[in-house]
């Protein structure tokens, strides 16, 4: 579904990440982790289309498709999807209009018709069963004055609406408590099959124990430097970083 | 004198012979004659070198104009009036052409709520002669003493006390012109004690030749206990040029809302909104939204005057700026020595689509009392970037995106007004221009 290539990158001319390769296949869970600042929200960034990140060298495949190439809406209309470390508050947009463009911007980039007013709400009463998403959330504005919980309760929400192929969960349990945790982690389970896949970029070891991944990757200084099962979180849970900083350092050449 | 008189020889020099004529006969000659030597001896149209109009350069439209005298009056039909888009429903719809009620397409409010009447028949009411031509403010105003000088006709309105005016008095101003006018409306409002009332003004021209500059004046007062409020919804065809000026005197408790909305093509927008607090707890609130794009010049100098203690007033004004329009927003907020306990909030939001659109934003306050909470913000901006990627990011394009930013935007504001007819009338409006701006 998603390969990734000796993928380089730069903001403002400073390098962020230094040779990434990944390979993501249906059905699969990979999550992300690593200290602050290794690149993580990084590498999410750049996946997801955003301007400010410039990519310097390398490849990234989405189904066969040069992501690259591609604008960030039509990234998300190919079916990637990125879950905010920090969702937006949009005054005057109202959640449920927002979500009615955004499926049907979709649909029409499949050459499908919008969706009828009646489906759409059957949809979203389903969706909201589903997500345990609060109804009465769908008619304010964009996650304003929403918490913290649940902003990204409503992302996690709006990632079932638009039923991605691929969803990239940026720190989503980050400024969670541990009850809007366990609602998140249930909702992606509940999405989980094994047509989609999910990367889960994480600071904590704690989101895969509700989120149980296939794979576990440890991002450093821009570089994937460990791949292993989710054995690894729990090592990495244990010992922290700082022998794998070692371990690398001593692998470097003297310079 | 003679400098500015260069500027509009056409007009300008025409004016004293036109005043003789057109006003010989007229009511209220001591007025109109203190009022036009007051516009001279202020140096007639206001050039940019006066600092009220240094952004606004009345100059070139008055170049053209030839008249002041109005054209013979034509029969408005229904079809006419439906045609102008502007119609309401449950309201007490007042049609006024060229400022003179026309009865036979108007419905008045039962008497024993409210009294109207053309300013020309008011002249024997108590309230009338309470409260016309008597704010202060007239006298700085250089078109508000042109009006005064040369007004024709308009809309007194009186809310009988403690009358609760059941519907809205929706006044639809249609203005016609055969050739290039200056038009004088001239209004008089007065809520009496413990009454309410919503006034509505919409505005459109009818087919006509030339252009139409409307130079009108509404003087409100809100008594005791009254509450009033004022609807200006500014639209109309491109033919039409605006500069208005609305001067409200509160007394005791009373409340005034003013929602000033300018969605047309007129190429020249000026509002003038003074509001004077003669007494103590009143409570104010004024919403502005303008929209300007192609060549037009929209600008709001409002000013709030706080004269007693412990009064509230509360100013939102935003706009979006595309094409190569330009916008202006003056908020004066004036808190004097006796004022204490006064809580004033000013705040002007722009948002600035086209590299060619300019706003000229000034928030003035002037506290002479110690005992205050005053504020005031203005900003200038284009929509934030990381709502456009969130939005993008959930498969929305940039056109589409942008354009839900800039609605938000908007109707943070509309979603202000109390009545839902308008509300909606006017997110239609803003709707079309923005739609217009955005797509290309």
């Amino acid at each position: 579904m998603l390969n990734i290539k000796n993928l380089h990158a730069a903001v403002e001319g400073n390098a962020i990440l230094k040779g990434i390769n990944l390979n993501v296949k249906a059905g699969e869970v990979h999550a992300i982790m690593g200290p602050n600042g290794s690149g993580k929200s990084s590498l999410a960034s750049v996946l997801a289309g955003r301007e400010a990140y410039e990519v310097t060298d390398g490849s990234v495949e989405f189904e066969g498709k040069d992501l690259l190439d591609m604008s960030p809406e039509v990234r998300a209309r190919e079916g990637l999807f990125l879950a905010f470390q920090y969702p937006v508050e949009i005054p005057g947009v109202s959640n449920i209009n927002f979500l009615k463009t955004a499926v049907n911007e979709i649909r029409a980039y499949h050459g499908q018709p919008p969706m009828q007013a009646k489906a759409f709400l059957d949809m979203l009463k389903s969706k909201q069963k589903l997500m345990e998403f609060d109804a009465n959330l769908m008619n304010r504005s964009l996650n304003e004055g929403f918490s913290g919980g649940e902003k990204k309760r409503n992302d996690i929400f709006q990632m079932a609406m638009l039923e991605p192929k691929l969803a990239i969960m940026d720190e989503t349990d980050s400024g969670l408590d541990i009850d809007a945790l366990r609602v998140v982690s249930a909702g992606v389970n509940k999405l989980r099959s094994k047509d989609n896949a999910f990367i889960i970029i994480t600071h904590y070891q704690r989101l895969l124990e509700y989120i149980v991944p296939d794979f576990v990757h440890v991002l450093y200084n821009g570089r994937i430097v460990k791949s292993g099962t989710k054995e690894l979180a729990l090592e990495l849970e244990e010992k922290g970083y700082d022998w794998l900083k070692e371990d690398i350092r001593l692998e470097e050449p003297v310079q | 004198m003679t400098t500015i008189a260069s500027n509009i020889p056409s007009l300008y020099d025409t004016l004293p012979a036109q005043f003789s004529t057109l006003t010989a006969g007229a009511q209220w000659p001591e007025a109109r004659k203190e009022a036009f030597d007051r516009f001279q001896a202020l140096g007639g149209f206001p050039t940019v070198k006066v600092e009220d109009w240094k952004y606004t350069n009345v100059i070139p439209f008055f170049r053209s104009l030839q008249t002041l005298q109005l054209p013979a009056p034509i029969a408005i039909t229904e079809a006419q009036l439906e045609a102008t888009g502007l119609l309401l429903p449950d309201v007490y719809r007042i049609v006024l052409l060229n400022g003179e009620l026309q009865p036979q397409l108007s419905e008045l409010p039962p008497a024993k709520q409210a009294t109207v009447l053309k300013m020309s028949e008011a002249a024997a009411e108590p309230a009338f002669t309470a409260h016309f031509n008597n704010s202060q403010k007239l006298a700085e105003h250089h078109f508000a003493q042109l009006n005064t000088a040369f007004f024709t006709n308009g809309l007194f309105i009186e809310a009988k006390a403690k009358a609760q005016v059941e519907k809205p008095l929706h006044i639809i101003h249609l203005y016609h012109n055969t050739s290039s006018l200056l038009v004088n409306p001239r209004h008089l409002w007065v809520a009496q004690e413990g009454a309410s009332i919503q006034i509505i003004e919409s505005a459109a021209g009818l087919d006509g030749s030339g252009t139409m500059v409307v130079n009108s004046v509404v003087e409100a007062v809100t008594t005791e206990r009254s509450q009033m409020s004022h609807y200006q919804l500014q639209t109309g065809g491109g033919q039409l040029r605006f500069i208005n000026q609305t001067l409200v005197q509160q007394r005791g408790k009373s409340l005034y809302n003013n929602y000033t909305f300018t969605l047309s093509e007129s190429e020249l927008v000026r509002n003038n909104l003074n509001i004077s607090l003669d007494d103590e707890r009143t409570e104010t609130h004024l919403f502005g939204f303008y929209i300007a794009t192609g060549n037009q010049l929209v600008d709001n100098h409002t000013s709030v005057d706080h004269r007693m203690p412990n009064c509230e007033s509360n100013e939102l004004y935003r706009g979006v700026l595309m094409d190569k329009a330009t916008g202006v927003f003056n908020g004066k907020i004036y808190v004097h020595e006796d004022a204490q306990k006064t809580n004033a909030f000013q705040q002007n939001n722009n948002l600035v689509i086209s590299p060619e659109a300019n706003i000229y934003t000034k928030p003035q306050l002037e506290i002479f009392a110690d005992d205050v909470k005053c504020s005031h913000g203005t900003t200038i901006g284009q929509v934030s970037e990381e709502a456009l990627f969130y939005l993008k990011a959930r498969g929305i394009g940039d056109a589409m995106a942008r354009s839900m930013l800039v609605k938000a935007f908007a109707f943070d504001i509309t979603a202000q007004v109390k009545i839902p007819a308008v509300r909606k009338q006017v997110e239609q409006l803003a709707t079309r221009y923005l739609s217009a701006a955005v797509n290309n």
